[in-house]
Protein backbone atom coordinates (compact mmCIF):
# COMPACT_ATOMS: atom_id res chain seq x y z
CA UNK A 1 0.00 0.00 0.00
CA UNK A 2 1.32 3.41 -0.97
CA UNK A 3 1.39 6.20 1.58
CA UNK A 4 1.71 8.80 -1.15
CA UNK A 5 -0.21 11.96 -0.15
CA UNK A 6 -2.23 11.89 -3.36
CA UNK A 7 -3.50 8.35 -3.03
CA UNK A 8 -7.15 7.83 -2.19
CA UNK A 9 -7.85 11.34 -0.92
CA UNK A 10 -10.21 12.53 -3.65
CA UNK A 11 -12.88 11.09 -5.89
CA UNK A 12 -14.74 11.75 -9.09
CA UNK A 13 -18.26 12.46 -7.85
CA UNK A 14 -20.09 13.64 -10.93
CA UNK A 15 -20.06 12.87 -14.66
CA UNK A 16 -21.51 15.07 -17.38
CA UNK A 17 -21.56 14.70 -21.15
CA UNK A 18 -23.56 16.40 -23.86
CA UNK A 19 -24.81 14.36 -26.73
CA UNK A 20 -21.81 13.67 -28.93
CA UNK A 21 -21.94 14.76 -32.55
CA UNK A 22 -20.06 14.29 -35.75
CA UNK A 23 -18.01 17.35 -36.63
CA UNK A 24 -20.15 20.38 -37.48
CA UNK A 25 -23.38 18.56 -36.54
CA UNK A 26 -23.92 20.08 -33.08
CA UNK A 27 -27.02 22.28 -32.93
CA UNK A 28 -25.49 24.29 -30.08
CA UNK A 29 -22.39 26.40 -29.80
CA UNK A 30 -19.30 25.17 -28.02
CA UNK A 31 -19.70 27.37 -24.92
CA UNK A 32 -23.35 26.44 -24.48
CA UNK A 33 -22.38 22.76 -24.64
CA UNK A 34 -19.68 23.43 -22.05
CA UNK A 35 -22.28 24.84 -19.65
CA UNK A 36 -24.60 21.93 -20.34
CA UNK A 37 -21.90 19.35 -19.57
CA UNK A 38 -20.97 21.07 -16.31
CA UNK A 39 -24.61 21.26 -15.21
CA UNK A 40 -25.09 17.58 -16.04
CA UNK A 41 -22.04 16.66 -13.97
CA UNK A 42 -23.38 18.68 -11.02
CA UNK A 43 -26.80 17.09 -11.37
CA UNK A 44 -25.20 13.65 -11.44
CA UNK A 45 -23.22 14.44 -8.30
CA UNK A 46 -26.18 16.10 -6.63
CA UNK A 47 -24.43 19.36 -5.91
CA UNK A 48 -25.36 22.97 -6.57
CA UNK A 49 -23.32 24.27 -9.55
CA UNK A 50 -22.81 27.51 -7.60
CA UNK A 51 -20.65 25.51 -5.16
CA UNK A 52 -17.99 24.80 -7.79
CA UNK A 53 -14.91 26.68 -6.61
CA UNK A 54 -12.21 25.40 -8.96
CA UNK A 55 -11.81 25.00 -12.72
CA UNK A 56 -9.22 22.79 -14.41
CA UNK A 57 -8.82 22.17 -18.11
CA UNK A 58 -6.19 21.56 -20.78
CA UNK A 59 -5.27 22.00 -24.44
CA UNK A 60 -5.97 25.73 -24.48
CA UNK A 61 -9.64 25.24 -23.66
CA UNK A 62 -11.60 28.14 -25.12
CA UNK A 63 -14.45 28.20 -22.58
CA UNK A 64 -12.75 30.20 -19.87
CA UNK A 65 -13.55 29.98 -16.14
CA UNK A 66 -14.30 33.69 -15.91
CA UNK A 67 -17.12 33.35 -18.41
CA UNK A 68 -18.43 30.10 -16.97
CA UNK A 69 -18.34 31.50 -13.43
CA UNK A 70 -20.38 34.50 -14.47
CA UNK A 71 -22.87 32.42 -16.43
CA UNK A 72 -23.41 29.95 -13.56
CA UNK A 73 -23.27 32.51 -10.73
CA UNK A 74 -20.34 30.74 -9.07
CA UNK A 75 -20.29 32.06 -5.50
CA UNK A 76 -16.53 32.04 -4.96
CA UNK A 77 -13.92 30.97 -7.49
CA UNK A 78 -10.72 29.83 -5.83
CA UNK A 79 -8.79 28.23 -8.68
CA UNK A 80 -8.54 28.73 -12.43
CA UNK A 81 -6.01 26.31 -13.85
CA UNK A 82 -4.80 25.34 -17.32
CA UNK A 83 -2.55 22.36 -18.07
CA UNK A 84 0.14 23.49 -20.48
CA UNK A 85 0.59 21.39 -23.58
CA UNK A 86 -1.32 20.43 -26.67
CA UNK A 87 -3.71 17.71 -27.64
CA UNK A 88 -5.24 15.33 -25.14
CA UNK A 89 -2.01 14.92 -23.19
CA UNK A 90 -3.42 16.94 -20.32
CA UNK A 91 -6.65 15.06 -19.59
CA UNK A 92 -5.42 13.18 -16.55
CA UNK A 93 -3.10 16.09 -15.78
CA UNK A 94 -6.09 18.39 -15.35
CA UNK A 95 -7.52 15.80 -12.97
CA UNK A 96 -4.18 15.69 -11.13
CA UNK A 97 -4.27 19.46 -10.76
CA UNK A 98 -7.84 19.30 -9.43
CA UNK A 99 -6.81 16.61 -6.95
CA UNK A 100 -3.83 18.70 -5.82
CA UNK A 101 -6.02 21.76 -5.31
CA UNK A 102 -8.40 19.80 -3.08
CA UNK A 103 -5.71 18.03 -1.05
CA UNK A 104 -3.85 21.31 -0.49
CA UNK A 105 -7.03 22.91 0.79
CA UNK A 106 -7.39 25.44 -2.02
CA UNK A 107 -10.71 24.09 -3.26
CA UNK A 108 -13.57 21.83 -2.30
CA UNK A 109 -15.45 21.24 -5.55
CA UNK A 110 -13.43 21.30 -8.76
CA UNK A 111 -14.79 20.81 -12.25
CA UNK A 112 -12.50 19.31 -14.88
CA UNK A 113 -13.99 20.06 -18.26
CA UNK A 114 -13.40 20.17 -22.00
CA UNK A 115 -15.64 21.59 -24.71
CA UNK A 116 -14.67 21.00 -28.28
CA UNK A 117 -16.58 21.80 -31.43
CA UNK A 118 -14.20 21.18 -34.30
CA UNK A 119 -17.01 22.04 -36.67
CA UNK A 120 -17.05 25.57 -35.23
CA UNK A 121 -13.40 26.33 -34.55
CA UNK A 122 -11.23 24.53 -37.07
CA UNK A 123 -10.01 21.00 -37.43
CA UNK A 124 -7.01 19.39 -35.80
CA UNK A 125 -6.42 17.17 -38.80
CA UNK A 126 -5.60 19.96 -41.23
CA UNK A 127 -2.31 21.72 -41.82
CA UNK A 128 -2.07 25.49 -41.40
CA UNK A 129 -2.28 27.46 -44.63
CA UNK A 130 0.35 30.15 -44.13
CA UNK A 131 2.97 31.72 -46.35
CA UNK A 132 5.87 31.41 -43.95
CA UNK A 133 6.86 29.43 -40.88
CA UNK A 134 9.58 30.61 -38.50
CA UNK A 135 8.90 28.41 -35.47
CA UNK A 136 9.94 24.76 -35.08
CA UNK A 137 7.33 23.87 -37.70
CA UNK A 138 9.92 25.01 -40.23
CA UNK A 139 11.77 21.69 -39.79
CA UNK A 140 8.74 19.67 -40.91
CA UNK A 141 5.97 21.66 -42.64
CA UNK A 142 7.91 22.48 -45.84
CA UNK A 143 8.24 18.71 -46.36
CA UNK A 144 4.50 18.13 -46.09
CA UNK A 145 4.69 16.90 -42.49
CA UNK A 146 2.23 19.04 -40.55
CA UNK A 147 -0.78 17.15 -39.15
CA UNK A 148 -0.83 15.15 -35.90
CA UNK A 149 -1.16 11.90 -37.88
CA UNK A 150 1.92 12.79 -39.89
CA UNK A 151 3.87 13.84 -36.81
CA UNK A 152 3.15 10.65 -34.92
CA UNK A 153 3.35 8.11 -37.77
CA UNK A 154 7.11 8.55 -37.79
CA UNK A 155 7.45 7.55 -34.12
CA UNK A 156 5.05 4.65 -34.52
CA UNK A 157 6.84 3.30 -37.60
CA UNK A 158 10.11 3.34 -35.67
CA UNK A 159 8.54 1.49 -32.72
CA UNK A 160 7.09 -1.11 -35.07
CA UNK A 161 10.51 -1.52 -36.69
CA UNK A 162 12.38 -1.88 -33.39
CA UNK A 163 9.90 -4.42 -32.03
CA UNK A 164 8.75 -6.24 -35.15
CA UNK A 165 5.12 -5.17 -34.72
CA UNK A 166 2.68 -6.17 -37.45
CA UNK A 167 -0.17 -4.04 -38.81
CA UNK A 168 -2.69 -6.49 -37.34
CA UNK A 169 -1.80 -5.25 -33.86
CA UNK A 170 -2.97 -1.76 -34.76
CA UNK A 171 -6.07 -3.18 -36.40
CA UNK A 172 -7.05 -4.96 -33.20
CA UNK A 173 -6.99 -1.67 -31.27
CA UNK A 174 -9.31 -0.05 -33.76
CA UNK A 175 -11.65 -3.02 -33.81
CA UNK A 176 -11.88 -3.04 -30.02
CA UNK A 177 -13.08 0.56 -29.95
CA UNK A 178 -15.65 -0.09 -32.66
CA UNK A 179 -16.76 -3.32 -31.02
CA UNK A 180 -17.45 -1.59 -27.71
CA UNK A 181 -19.18 1.35 -29.40
CA UNK A 182 -21.88 -1.02 -30.67
CA UNK A 183 -23.11 -1.45 -27.08
CA UNK A 184 -22.90 2.29 -26.36
CA UNK A 185 -25.83 4.38 -27.62
CA UNK A 186 -23.88 7.59 -26.92
CA UNK A 187 -21.17 6.56 -29.37
CA UNK A 188 -21.02 8.45 -32.64
CA UNK A 189 -20.11 5.15 -34.35
CA UNK A 190 -22.93 3.19 -32.68
CA UNK A 191 -24.43 1.08 -35.44
CA UNK A 192 -21.28 1.22 -37.57
CA UNK A 193 -19.52 -2.11 -37.27
CA UNK A 194 -15.89 -2.50 -38.25
CA UNK A 195 -14.61 -5.77 -39.69
CA UNK A 196 -11.08 -6.85 -40.53
CA UNK A 197 -11.98 -6.54 -44.21
CA UNK A 198 -13.30 -2.98 -43.86
CA UNK A 199 -10.16 -2.00 -41.96
CA UNK A 200 -7.78 -3.64 -44.42
CA UNK A 201 -9.51 -2.06 -47.41
CA UNK A 202 -9.81 1.40 -45.89
CA UNK A 203 -7.60 4.06 -47.37
CA UNK A 204 -4.25 5.00 -45.95
CA UNK A 205 -4.07 8.39 -44.26
CA UNK A 206 -0.37 8.13 -43.70
CA UNK A 207 1.36 4.78 -43.38
CA UNK A 208 1.16 2.97 -40.97
CA UNK A 209 -2.26 4.56 -40.26
CA UNK A 210 -5.35 3.54 -42.14
CA UNK A 211 -8.46 5.71 -41.84
CA UNK A 212 -9.65 3.60 -38.89
CA UNK A 213 -6.38 4.08 -37.00
CA UNK A 214 -7.18 7.78 -36.67
CA UNK A 215 -9.48 9.46 -34.14
CA UNK A 216 -12.65 11.19 -35.21
CA UNK A 217 -13.27 14.94 -35.26
CA UNK A 218 -16.35 15.74 -33.17
CA UNK A 219 -18.47 18.35 -31.44
CA UNK A 220 -19.49 18.10 -27.79
CA UNK A 221 -18.50 18.77 -24.21
CA UNK A 222 -17.72 16.76 -21.08
CA UNK A 223 -17.15 17.53 -17.40
CA UNK A 224 -16.34 15.75 -14.16
CA UNK A 225 -16.77 16.93 -10.58
CA UNK A 226 -13.89 16.20 -8.21
CA UNK A 227 -14.27 16.41 -4.42
CA UNK A 228 -12.60 15.02 -1.33
CA UNK A 229 -13.34 11.36 -0.84
CA UNK A 230 -15.18 12.24 2.39
CA UNK A 231 -17.52 14.57 0.58
CA UNK A 232 -17.95 12.06 -2.24
CA UNK A 233 -19.27 9.52 0.25
CA UNK A 234 -22.10 11.89 1.15
CA UNK A 235 -23.11 12.32 -2.48
CA UNK A 236 -25.44 10.20 -4.53
CA UNK A 237 -23.15 8.33 -6.96
CA UNK A 238 -20.62 5.63 -6.12
CA UNK A 239 -17.28 7.45 -5.69
CA UNK A 240 -14.56 6.71 -8.23
CA UNK A 241 -11.57 7.23 -5.99
CA UNK A 242 -8.48 8.79 -7.51
CA UNK A 243 -5.70 6.36 -6.56
CA UNK A 244 -3.10 8.21 -8.63
CA UNK A 245 -2.67 10.84 -11.30
CA UNK A 246 0.68 11.71 -12.82
CA UNK A 247 1.99 14.01 -15.52
CA UNK A 248 5.29 14.76 -17.17
CA UNK A 249 7.76 13.73 -19.83
CA UNK A 250 10.94 11.83 -20.50
CA UNK A 251 14.04 13.89 -21.28
CA UNK A 252 13.91 16.13 -24.36
CA UNK A 253 10.86 14.41 -25.78
CA UNK A 254 10.05 17.36 -28.04
CA UNK A 255 13.61 18.20 -29.09
CA UNK A 256 13.16 19.99 -32.43
CA UNK A 257 13.07 18.20 -35.76
CA UNK A 258 12.26 14.81 -34.22
CA UNK A 259 15.46 14.64 -32.14
CA UNK A 260 14.03 13.18 -28.92
CA UNK A 261 16.65 11.14 -27.10
CA UNK A 262 14.19 8.26 -26.87
CA UNK A 263 12.23 8.52 -30.10
CA UNK A 264 9.97 5.46 -30.39
CA UNK A 265 7.89 6.22 -27.32
CA UNK A 266 4.45 7.35 -26.19
CA UNK A 267 6.36 9.45 -23.61
CA UNK A 268 4.93 7.43 -20.70
CA UNK A 269 8.17 5.73 -19.64
CA UNK A 270 8.56 7.88 -16.54
CA UNK A 271 4.92 8.88 -15.97
CA UNK A 272 3.69 5.29 -16.09
CA UNK A 273 6.22 4.16 -13.50
CA UNK A 274 5.43 7.06 -11.18
CA UNK A 275 1.70 6.45 -11.58
CA UNK A 276 1.96 2.96 -10.09
CA UNK A 277 4.25 4.19 -7.32
CA UNK A 278 1.67 6.77 -6.26
CA UNK A 279 -1.15 4.23 -6.39
CA UNK A 280 0.85 1.50 -4.69
CA UNK A 281 -0.25 -0.86 -7.44
CA UNK A 282 1.30 -2.85 -10.25
CA UNK A 283 0.10 -3.35 -13.82
CA UNK A 284 -1.28 -6.73 -12.73
CA UNK A 285 -3.77 -4.93 -10.48
CA UNK A 286 -5.39 -3.06 -13.40
CA UNK A 287 -8.80 -4.49 -14.32
CA UNK A 288 -9.66 -2.23 -17.26
CA UNK A 289 -7.84 0.47 -19.23
CA UNK A 290 -8.95 3.47 -21.24
CA UNK A 291 -6.07 4.30 -23.54
CA UNK A 292 -6.22 7.50 -25.57
CA UNK A 293 -6.43 6.85 -29.25
CA UNK A 294 -5.26 9.84 -31.21
CA UNK A 295 -3.87 7.06 -33.36
CA UNK A 296 -3.74 3.33 -32.68
CA UNK A 297 0.04 3.36 -32.66
CA UNK A 298 -0.05 5.65 -29.64
CA UNK A 299 -2.33 3.20 -27.84
CA UNK A 300 0.17 0.44 -28.54
CA UNK A 301 3.09 2.31 -27.02
CA UNK A 302 0.99 3.58 -24.07
CA UNK A 303 -0.06 0.03 -23.18
CA UNK A 304 3.56 -1.10 -23.28
CA UNK A 305 4.85 1.86 -21.28
CA UNK A 306 2.19 1.33 -18.62
CA UNK A 307 3.52 -2.19 -18.23
CA UNK A 308 0.30 -3.90 -19.33
CA UNK A 309 2.20 -5.90 -21.94
CA UNK A 310 5.83 -5.99 -23.09
CA UNK A 311 6.88 -4.74 -26.50
CA UNK A 312 7.75 -8.22 -27.73
CA UNK A 313 4.30 -9.52 -26.74
CA UNK A 314 2.37 -6.97 -28.80
CA UNK A 315 1.77 -9.18 -31.84
CA UNK A 316 0.43 -12.02 -29.69
CA UNK A 317 -1.59 -10.10 -27.12
CA UNK A 318 -3.12 -7.39 -29.31
CA UNK A 319 -6.24 -9.21 -30.46
CA UNK A 320 -9.88 -8.18 -30.47
CA UNK A 321 -10.71 -11.01 -28.09
CA UNK A 322 -8.13 -9.88 -25.54
CA UNK A 323 -9.23 -6.25 -25.80
CA UNK A 324 -12.95 -6.93 -25.28
CA UNK A 325 -14.52 -6.17 -21.90
CA UNK A 326 -14.54 -9.93 -21.37
CA UNK A 327 -10.91 -10.38 -22.45
CA UNK A 328 -7.52 -10.49 -20.76
CA UNK A 329 -6.63 -6.86 -21.47
CA UNK A 330 -9.89 -4.90 -21.79
CA UNK A 331 -9.43 -1.44 -23.29
CA UNK A 332 -11.55 1.47 -24.44
CA UNK A 333 -14.85 0.04 -23.29
CA UNK A 334 -16.96 3.02 -24.41
CA UNK A 335 -15.49 3.19 -27.90
CA UNK A 336 -13.09 5.97 -27.01
CA UNK A 337 -11.77 8.60 -29.37
CA UNK A 338 -12.08 6.28 -32.35
CA UNK A 339 -15.74 5.35 -32.04
CA UNK A 340 -17.49 7.06 -29.10
CA UNK A 341 -16.35 10.66 -29.39
CA UNK A 342 -13.12 12.57 -29.65
CA UNK A 343 -13.69 14.69 -26.56
CA UNK A 344 -9.94 15.01 -26.10
CA UNK A 345 -9.95 11.96 -23.87
CA UNK A 346 -12.09 13.38 -21.07
CA UNK A 347 -14.67 10.83 -22.18
CA UNK A 348 -12.09 8.16 -21.31
CA UNK A 349 -11.83 9.35 -17.70
CA UNK A 350 -15.63 9.37 -17.55
CA UNK A 351 -15.72 5.80 -18.84
CA UNK A 352 -13.13 4.72 -16.27
CA UNK A 353 -15.35 6.20 -13.54
CA UNK A 354 -18.33 4.41 -15.05
CA UNK A 355 -16.43 1.12 -14.82
CA UNK A 356 -15.78 1.77 -11.12
CA UNK A 357 -19.49 2.56 -10.66
CA UNK A 358 -20.44 -0.61 -12.50
CA UNK A 359 -22.31 1.39 -15.15
CA UNK A 360 -20.30 0.88 -18.32
CA UNK A 361 -22.08 -0.23 -21.50
CA UNK A 362 -19.34 -2.87 -21.62
CA UNK A 363 -18.89 -3.53 -17.93
CA UNK A 364 -15.82 -5.49 -16.89
CA UNK A 365 -16.96 -7.81 -14.12
CA UNK A 366 -15.70 -6.85 -10.67
CA UNK A 367 -13.73 -3.89 -12.01
CA UNK A 368 -11.98 -2.33 -9.02
CA UNK A 369 -9.01 -0.60 -10.66
CA UNK A 370 -9.37 1.41 -13.87
CA UNK A 371 -6.42 3.01 -15.66
CA UNK A 372 -6.60 5.98 -18.01
CA UNK A 373 -3.70 6.88 -20.28
CA UNK A 374 -4.36 10.32 -21.70
CA UNK A 375 -3.00 11.60 -25.00
CA UNK A 376 0.34 9.95 -25.92
CA UNK A 377 3.35 11.19 -27.90
CA UNK A 378 3.01 14.83 -26.81
CA UNK A 379 4.79 16.73 -24.03
CA UNK A 380 3.75 16.56 -21.29
CA UNK A 381 1.56 13.46 -21.07
CA UNK A 382 -0.53 12.28 -18.13
CA UNK A 383 -2.37 9.26 -16.81
CA UNK A 384 -4.48 8.30 -13.83
CA UNK A 385 -5.83 5.32 -11.91
CA UNK A 386 -9.32 5.24 -10.42
CA UNK A 387 -10.54 2.67 -7.93
CA UNK A 388 -13.42 1.61 -5.74
CA UNK A 389 -13.79 3.19 -2.30
CA UNK A 390 -12.23 1.14 0.48
CA UNK B 1 -3.04 12.90 -61.68
CA UNK B 2 -3.54 9.22 -61.04
CA UNK B 3 -1.28 7.50 -58.55
CA UNK B 4 0.70 5.99 -61.40
CA UNK B 5 1.15 9.31 -63.19
CA UNK B 6 2.08 10.95 -59.92
CA UNK B 7 4.59 8.25 -59.22
CA UNK B 8 6.19 8.97 -62.59
CA UNK B 9 6.11 12.70 -61.88
CA UNK B 10 8.04 12.25 -58.66
CA UNK B 11 10.39 9.83 -60.40
CA UNK B 12 11.08 12.34 -63.18
CA UNK B 13 12.89 14.48 -60.60
CA UNK B 14 11.16 17.83 -60.98
CA UNK B 15 12.99 20.86 -59.60
CA UNK B 16 11.06 20.60 -56.35
CA UNK B 17 9.70 17.39 -54.81
CA UNK B 18 6.49 19.03 -53.56
CA UNK B 19 4.51 21.66 -55.45
CA UNK B 20 4.55 25.37 -54.57
CA UNK B 21 2.19 26.71 -51.92
CA UNK B 22 3.58 25.19 -48.73
CA UNK B 23 4.88 27.48 -45.99
CA UNK B 24 8.36 28.82 -46.67
CA UNK B 25 10.82 28.23 -43.81
CA UNK B 26 12.26 31.43 -42.37
CA UNK B 27 15.02 31.93 -39.78
CA UNK B 28 14.12 32.64 -36.17
CA UNK B 29 13.87 36.38 -35.65
CA UNK B 30 16.64 36.18 -33.04
CA UNK B 31 19.08 34.80 -35.61
CA UNK B 32 19.54 31.39 -33.97
CA UNK B 33 19.48 29.35 -37.17
CA UNK B 34 20.57 31.92 -39.78
CA UNK B 35 23.98 30.17 -40.30
CA UNK B 36 22.14 26.97 -41.27
CA UNK B 37 19.99 28.61 -43.93
CA UNK B 38 22.96 30.53 -45.30
CA UNK B 39 25.06 27.34 -45.49
CA UNK B 40 22.55 25.13 -47.23
CA UNK B 41 22.03 27.86 -49.83
CA UNK B 42 25.70 27.20 -50.67
CA UNK B 43 25.12 23.41 -50.74
CA UNK B 44 26.90 22.94 -47.43
CA UNK B 45 25.22 20.95 -44.64
CA UNK B 46 25.89 22.28 -41.15
CA UNK B 47 24.61 21.53 -37.65
CA UNK B 48 25.48 22.92 -34.24
CA UNK B 49 28.59 21.67 -32.44
CA UNK B 50 29.70 22.06 -28.82
CA UNK B 51 33.50 22.07 -28.51
CA UNK B 52 33.26 21.54 -24.74
CA UNK B 53 31.35 18.31 -25.20
CA UNK B 54 32.81 17.42 -28.61
CA UNK B 55 29.25 16.68 -29.68
CA UNK B 56 26.82 17.77 -32.38
CA UNK B 57 23.32 19.08 -31.67
CA UNK B 58 20.18 19.44 -33.78
CA UNK B 59 17.70 21.19 -34.11
CA UNK B 60 19.18 24.51 -33.32
CA UNK B 61 19.14 25.85 -29.78
CA UNK B 62 20.89 28.74 -28.05
CA UNK B 63 22.47 26.41 -25.54
CA UNK B 64 24.14 23.01 -25.48
CA UNK B 65 21.66 20.71 -23.79
CA UNK B 66 24.54 18.65 -22.38
CA UNK B 67 26.76 21.28 -20.69
CA UNK B 68 24.65 24.48 -20.97
CA UNK B 69 27.31 26.39 -22.88
CA UNK B 70 25.75 29.21 -24.91
CA UNK B 71 26.24 30.18 -28.55
CA UNK B 72 27.26 26.94 -30.23
CA UNK B 73 29.13 27.14 -33.52
CA UNK B 74 27.84 25.65 -36.74
CA UNK B 75 30.13 23.10 -38.38
CA UNK B 76 29.97 21.44 -41.77
CA UNK B 77 29.16 17.73 -41.72
CA UNK B 78 29.20 15.00 -44.31
CA UNK B 79 25.82 15.19 -46.08
CA UNK B 80 25.13 11.48 -45.70
CA UNK B 81 22.78 9.58 -43.46
CA UNK B 82 20.63 6.53 -42.90
CA UNK B 83 16.85 6.17 -42.91
CA UNK B 84 15.77 6.14 -39.25
CA UNK B 85 12.02 6.15 -39.89
CA UNK B 86 9.66 6.97 -42.74
CA UNK B 87 6.08 7.62 -43.70
CA UNK B 88 4.19 7.54 -46.97
CA UNK B 89 1.54 10.28 -46.94
CA UNK B 90 -1.68 9.47 -48.80
CA UNK B 91 -4.16 11.98 -47.39
CA UNK B 92 -3.48 15.66 -48.18
CA UNK B 93 -3.97 18.01 -45.23
CA UNK B 94 -3.03 21.17 -47.14
CA UNK B 95 -4.58 22.61 -50.33
CA UNK B 96 -1.19 22.70 -52.07
CA UNK B 97 -0.88 18.93 -51.69
CA UNK B 98 -4.27 17.96 -53.09
CA UNK B 99 -2.74 16.43 -56.24
CA UNK B 100 0.59 15.34 -54.77
CA UNK B 101 -0.19 12.26 -52.73
CA UNK B 102 1.38 9.89 -52.06
CA UNK B 103 4.70 11.40 -51.15
CA UNK B 104 7.50 10.21 -48.88
CA UNK B 105 8.72 11.87 -45.71
CA UNK B 106 11.80 10.39 -44.06
CA UNK B 107 13.63 10.87 -40.80
CA UNK B 108 17.34 10.61 -41.48
CA UNK B 109 19.99 10.05 -38.84
CA UNK B 110 23.47 11.38 -39.49
CA UNK B 111 26.18 9.02 -38.23
CA UNK B 112 28.83 11.65 -38.95
CA UNK B 113 27.19 14.03 -36.49
CA UNK B 114 26.41 11.94 -33.42
CA UNK B 115 23.26 10.58 -35.07
CA UNK B 116 21.30 13.82 -34.96
CA UNK B 117 18.19 13.54 -37.14
CA UNK B 118 16.68 15.59 -39.94
CA UNK B 119 13.25 15.43 -41.57
CA UNK B 120 13.07 15.63 -45.34
CA UNK B 121 11.47 14.11 -48.39
CA UNK B 122 12.92 11.02 -50.04
CA UNK B 123 13.29 11.88 -53.71
CA UNK B 124 12.20 9.46 -56.39
CA UNK B 125 9.24 7.14 -56.81
CA UNK B 126 7.19 7.33 -53.58
CA UNK B 127 5.85 3.82 -54.14
CA UNK B 128 9.28 2.22 -54.17
CA UNK B 129 9.70 -0.02 -51.11
CA UNK B 130 11.83 1.48 -48.36
CA UNK B 131 13.91 -0.09 -45.63
CA UNK B 132 14.96 1.47 -42.34
CA UNK B 133 18.74 1.72 -42.36
CA UNK B 134 19.07 2.47 -46.08
CA UNK B 135 21.86 4.92 -46.85
CA UNK B 136 20.93 8.30 -48.27
CA UNK B 137 22.69 11.50 -49.24
CA UNK B 138 21.55 15.10 -49.09
CA UNK B 139 20.18 16.97 -52.09
CA UNK B 140 19.97 20.75 -51.81
CA UNK B 141 16.63 21.84 -53.26
CA UNK B 142 16.79 25.54 -54.07
CA UNK B 143 13.50 27.45 -54.16
CA UNK B 144 14.54 30.45 -56.20
CA UNK B 145 11.16 31.61 -57.44
CA UNK B 146 9.98 32.91 -54.09
CA UNK B 147 10.93 36.13 -52.35
CA UNK B 148 13.10 35.71 -50.40
CA UNK B 149 14.38 32.44 -51.87
CA UNK B 150 15.22 29.50 -49.62
CA UNK B 151 16.76 26.03 -49.73
CA UNK B 152 15.50 22.69 -48.39
CA UNK B 153 17.68 19.69 -47.59
CA UNK B 154 16.17 16.65 -49.28
CA UNK B 155 17.46 13.08 -49.47
CA UNK B 156 18.04 10.46 -52.13
CA UNK B 157 19.24 6.89 -51.93
CA UNK B 158 22.99 6.47 -52.36
CA UNK B 159 23.54 5.29 -55.93
CA UNK B 160 20.29 6.74 -57.30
Amino acid sequence: MSDHPMRGRTAISGLGETKYYKRAMAPDGEFKMCLEAILLACEDAGIDPRDIDGFCSYSNERSSPDRIAAALDIKEMRLSNMFWGGGGGGGSGALANAVSAIISGQCEVVVVYRALAQGQFGRFGQGAVVNEVNNDGKWTAPFGLMSPAQSFAMRVRRFMHENGVQQEALRAISMASYHHAQQNPRAVMHGRELTEEIYDQSRWIVEPFHLFDCCMENDGAAAIIVTSVERARDLKPTPAVVLAAAQGSTARNQAPAHNADIYATSNFQHVGKRLYEIAGLTPNDVDVSQVYENFTGGVMMSIVEHGLCSADEVNDIFTLENFKSTGKLPINTSGGNLAECYMHGLELIIEAARQIRGQSPNQVSDAEVALVASGPMVTPVSSCILGVDR
Amino acid sequence: MTTGELSQWHASEPDNYLPPGLAAPRPWQDGLDTPYWDAIERNSLVVQYCDSCDAHQWGPEWICHRCHKFDLEYVEIEPKGKIYSWERVWHPVHPALQASCPYMVVLVELPGADNVRMVGNLLGDPLRPITIGEEVEAVFEHHKDVDPPYTLVQWKRVGD
